[in-house]
């Protein structure tokens, strides 16, 4: 080696140990990630009768092309929902930044609920913050490793639970998960259980914080949707800090009144804002982008702040503006303008669900060969028609045409045209025509679809066209 | 957050030195890249010991997972190591679309055609499965939609049916082939003779003639001069047991009638049938197609068309 040290490139991560917290933001915290893993873990399991296709409420059946949501039905053709509820979330998104902040993060984005639960487990096995501090920091002794292998244990079982519940909304679960364990699952199910295995384990468990400060985009442009009007976790400076700055409780600067006397602040440094922090920062050096607005720092404060029988609120949700002293407004242009733009896209995407055609036909012409002249002289297309049952009711059909005067329609046999319930057939049809010398080329007709079983869904027609040869035969 | 107080020269050298001040630098790999690439070499012993790998002589090493069960075609079972050959020819068997197309296959074997033909799923099935076998059989022949060629092989999508049209008519004519056979009139008649036969078959679909012309190819169509009504029939409208053309309507599957312009060209076209003859064969495909191919490719000829 020479005396030249080694670039640094990157910093390391400098390891972070949240502490423990109690109080109202935890609770609601816990609350929400109770609920969101009821619903996550429990949801495939829940049964809903149908008359046609799974009883399962949430399946998302990639092999048929139809994702069930409850009595909701979705086809290949209905993927267009997906952009719009991609819509509605990004706007509904921007509308509560713009309001409210970082709140997503804080309290639904997966990423906090899992890294949530895997610093529960590593509490539980390693303990508290300094426990866990004095753990690392302790030469590797069998206890050590027994409650680092333990921990890595419990973090990868629940991310193995994790990963298989994913997967079991795209089957039949409880037929999936004796496959899986029998070894007779699809290759993609085993695929995928390791894939979101192995993402949860490292997202979670090692990279945490950094997934929020690094990785995710909506941190990166955040700023954006930000302005003064924002509530955001901020600590008060005027009253934390004072003239004098903030200062530890000492003999001199017990009370309210030495401390007022002295010009010092209300912070009694005791840095239980920074412990608790899941991204570790210091709240009290102002809004930063790691800061997932989790409020577990207001929640730290409001606890010391109590215990010293002071007011709360110290660090608290507030407005630039706010803090400032001015008044702040949470209806503005900007948010109005997100708001009704992200009224329009829920009522545009409750629209096309709920007039979600029962009946689909479309045509496609037969081109080999694009037309056949007939013993009478007259002109044959031929069309495949392609018909969707979306009702959970058997339908019987009738097929019509109209728009071609003299024309006839032959498809066959077939009296009436049955199909089940979600389910698509293709009709071969025929269309005869003498159109006498007044049309060549092209002529546009269309194909009629009568419900004759199920009245009340009404008539529906797809456009065809019919070529004519050119020429005087 | 880079310290800029830290020398910015910090490259590690290997110690060596040439002509005194020619230095040998030391780049190491990043760790994690070293132990991907010793993680690649693991890989690859543990794929040896599992999946074919090493060509040897002739063979090749096929690996400990020996697994792969499956019944052939024929009805054989089957055990080989794993390839993505044999997991195609197990899902083949096996798959779900091909339990399904199995299931429904029996249904279609079971049932008579009226059945089928009533029925729109069958329908949709059938064709289906017709339209790879019509590809791999007729289509060199008859198109890719039973367009036909003018001039050799019938069009399958119109409404005449040289051999009938019924589903009966249709899956002999698969089964045992056609042989199609109008004799050469060359030496029978002189010009004169061909061109009035020529007229008067023209005359029959209505088309425009010399009708003088015509009166005589009629006697010689309608007697043993010409003979032609043996065939044809005295009204000229076919036989479906010679296969003989209907004269009447306005299908020419030989002579290019339809596209000739003017009315010397579409008399030139028939007197040419009329003086070469035709001979056109229809093989028969009981040799190469089993019952239910046949089956399918019946009722999907018949759909093409319209049928009888």
């Amino acid at each position: 080696m020479t005396d030249s040290a080694s670039q640094v490139l990157y910093q390391a991560r400098i390891p972070i140990y949240p502490r423990s917290v109690k109080g109202r933001f935890r609770t609601l915290k816990w609350g929400i990630l109770t609920f969101a893993y009821g619903v996550y873990f429990l949801l495939p399991w829940l049964r809903w009768e149908r008359n046609a296709g799974p009883d399962q409420a949430v399946l998302f059946d990639i092999a048929d092309r139809k994702f069930y949501l409850f009595d909701l039905v979705m086809h290949a053709q209905d993927l267009f929902w997906l952009t719009g509820f991609l819509l509605v979330a990004a706007l509904l998104l921007f509308f509560v930044t713009s309001i409210a902040g970082r709140v997503f993060c804080g309290y639904f984005c997966f990423q906090t609920l899992w890294t949530d639960l895997y610093l529960l487990i590593e509490r539980l096995v390693q303990g508290d913050r300094v426990a866990r501090i004095r753990l690392d920091k302790s030469p590797w002794t069998a206890n050590k490793f027994l409650r680092k292998v333990l921990t890595h244990i419990l973090w990868l079982a629940a991310a193995f639970l994790t990963g298989l519940t994913f997967t079991l909304y795209w089957g039949n679960a409880p037929e999936l998960i004796v496959e899986w364990f029998t070894g007779k699952a699809p290759f993609a199910a085993y695929a995928t259980t390791l894939f979101l295995t192995i993402t949860t384990y490292v997202m979670a468990g090692l990279a945490r914080e950094q997934v929020c400060t690094y990785m995710c985009p909506y941190a990166r442009f955040q700023s954006v949707m930000f302005d003064e009007d924002t509530r955001i976790v901020a600590y008060d400076v005027a009253r934390g800090e004072g003239k004098a700055g903030r200062h530890k409780v000492t003999r001199d600067l017990k009370t309210l009144e030495q401390r007022q006397q002295q010009g010092v602040g209300e912070c009694i440094d005791c840095g239980y804002c920074v412990q608790v922090c899941p991204t570790g920062i210091d709240i009290r050096n102002g809004l930063q982008v790691q800061c997932i607005s989790c409020a577990l720092c207001i929640d730290a404060c409001d606890t010391i702040m109590g215990s010293l029988g002071w007011d709360k609120g110290l660090i608290r949700y507030t407005s630039e503006k706010q803090a400032e002293g001015k008044e702040s407004r949470i209806l503005k242009p900007k948010t109005i303008a997100y708001g009704l733009v992200l009224l329009a896209a829920i009522a545009a995407l409750l629209w096309g669900v709920s007039n979600q055609a029962p009946l689909e036909m479309s045509v496609v012409q037969v081109r080999q060969p694009l037309f056949v002249r007939l013993s009478d002289g007259r002109v044959q297309n031929s069309y495949e028609l392609h018909i969707e049952n979306k009702t959970d009711q058997p339908l019987k059909l009738a097929i019509m045409m109209r728009g071609l005067a003299g024309a006839e329609l032959d498809v066959g046999k077939l009296s009436s045209v049955e199909i089940g319930p979600q389910r698509s057939l293709r009709v071969h049809a025929r269309v005869r025509w003498n159109s006498g010398n007044r049309h060549k080329g092209s002529r546009s007709f269309e194909f009629d679809l009568i419900p004759q079983t199920q009245p009340e869904i009404g008539m529906i027609s797809a456009p065809a066209t019919f070529y004519m040869p050119g020429g005087d035969s | 957050m880079s310290d800029t107080k830290k020398p910015q020269s910090a490259v590690q050298t290997t110690g060596h030195a040439w002509d005194g001040d020619i230095q040998e630098f030391n780049n190491p790999l990043p760790n994690w890249w070293l132990w991907a690439f010793y993680a690649t070499v693991v890989f690859a012993v543990v794929y040896w010991i599992f999946y074919p790998a090493w060509p040897v002589g002739s063979s090749y090493t096929t690996g400990v997972m020996n697994n792969i069960t499956f019944v052939d075609s024929d009805g054989t079972e089957k055990t080989m190591h794993w390839n993505t050959r044999a997991l195609l020819l197990k899902d083949l068997q096996e798959g779900k679309s091909a339990t399904l197309s199995r299931e429904y296959l029996e249904k279609v074997q079971g049932a008579d055609y009226e059945t089928i033909l009533g029925d729109a799923e069958m329908m949709a099935f059938t064709r289906s499965m017709a339209v790879g076998l019509f590809g791999d059989n007729c289509m060199p022949c008859h198109g890719a939609g039973g367009g036909g060629v003018m001039g050799l092989f019938p069009n399958l999508a119109d409404d005449d049916w040289l051999w009938g049209g019924t589903v009966e008519d249709i899956q002999t004519t698969i089964s045992d082939g056609r042989y199609g056979f109008m004799p050469s009139f060359r030496e029978t008649f002189n010009d004169q003779q061909l061109d009035d036969v020529a007229a008067y078959v023209l005359s029959l679909s209505g088309q425009e003639t010399d009708s003088a012309s015509a009166q005589r190819g009629k006697r010689l169509f309608q007697t043993s001069a010409g003979g032609c009504y043996y065939c044809h029939g005295t009204d000229g409208k076919g036989m479906k047991s010679q296969g003989s053309a209907n004269l009447t309507d306005q299908i020419w599957t030989i002579a290019d009638v339809p596209g000739a312009d003017a009315p010397a060209q579409k008399r030139a076209a028939v007197k040419a049938v009329v003086a070469n003859g035709v001979q056109r064969t229809m093989p028969h495909w009981s040799d190469r197609l089993d019952k239910t191919q046949i089956k399918l490719l019946t009722v999907y000829v018949h759909e093409l068309g319209g049928g009888q």
